[in-house]
């Protein structure tokens, strides 16, 4: 094996991780009990899975076609980005709309929070 | 609900770092749609996507203080640059709407291809661009 074609094995293999990830995410949304945890599963493998996809990608035709693809590394940059501060403004709404807790919760710390915040409201 | 501040600030932190890399990159197709996918539609579409997330994060008063343009007015300013770039084929002699191209050297670039439908997608970016932010804000602004 020479260098180009192990390059190209680990593009493979980033893709292939990249897309269990993405299963293993699915099936994390399906499973968990509510809104919060399902969030967890879905911002932080499918970003995962998206990243390490998209750098397969780039490897790729880095390699193959010797194109070093600038929107490529601007999508990863931006995705790294953009997808929790989506997970945190979802569950952040879901929160303040009042969408119940699991059964299986122990505790709630930002209700401290946010029933303070209502008494200033009053003042 | 009156002074109920919400804490805004990871989406404000994000918004002024994600802004600049979606107008960056809506430049970026206006200036590829001649030999690449893109072109002055996708380019203004992105334009008013990148301020519409800044009115998102920031509110529209402090959006319209950041940029004191009126989107109206982009729209007739867009098609005044697309009928000028048709009229402007009458000057040498040809039909309407004839355009041409050109080489050109430029001290950093190099040689690079000038044609003036650049300048008929230029147009259409600030058509796009009037259209949809005045489409938008008008729909946001309504009470």
């Amino acid at each position: 094996m020479n260098v180009k074609e192990i390059i190209e094995f680990i593009a493979a293999l980033l893709m292939l991780i990249g897309a269990i990830m993405a299963m293993i995410s699915a099936i994390g949304i399906i499973r968990f009990p509510d809104v919060y945890t399902r969030s967890h599963a879905g911002t932080k493998s499918s970003t995962l899975a998206v990243l390490l996809t998209l750098t397969g990608a780039f490897l790729h035709f880095a390699v193959e076609q010797g194109f070093y693809s600038v929107r490529l590394l601007l999508g990863i940059v931006f995705v790294f980005l953009t997808a929790p501060v989506a997970g945190h403004l979802i569950t952040r709404a879901a929160y303040s709309a009042g969408v119940k807790m699991a059964d299986s919760t122990v505790e709630d710390e930002l209700k401290d929070v946010f029933e303070n915040r209502e008494e200033d409201k009053g003042k | 609900m009156d002074n109920y501040k919400p804490n805004n600030m990871i989406l404000q932190t994000t918004t002024s770092l994600i802004a600049f890399l979606l107008l960056g990159f809506a430049v970026y197709l206006l200036f590829a749609g001649h030999n690449s996918p893109g072109g002055g539609f996708v380019g203004g579409l992105m334009t008013s996507g990148a301020i519409l997330l800044l009115n998102m994060a920031y509110g529209s008063l402090t959006v319209k203080k950041m940029l004191p343009i009126n989107f109206t007015m982009l729209i007739p300013i867009g098609l005044l640059i697309a009928i000028a770039t048709g009229l402007g084929s009458f000057i040498f002699n040809v039909p309407f709407l004839s355009h041409t191209f050109g080489y050109f050297t430029f001290p950093i670039f190099g040689e690079v291809e000038l044609a003036t439908a650049m300048l008929f997608d230029f147009g259409v970016y600030f058509t796009v661009v009037g259209v949809v932010m005045t489409i938008i804000l008008s729909i946001a602004e309504d009470q």
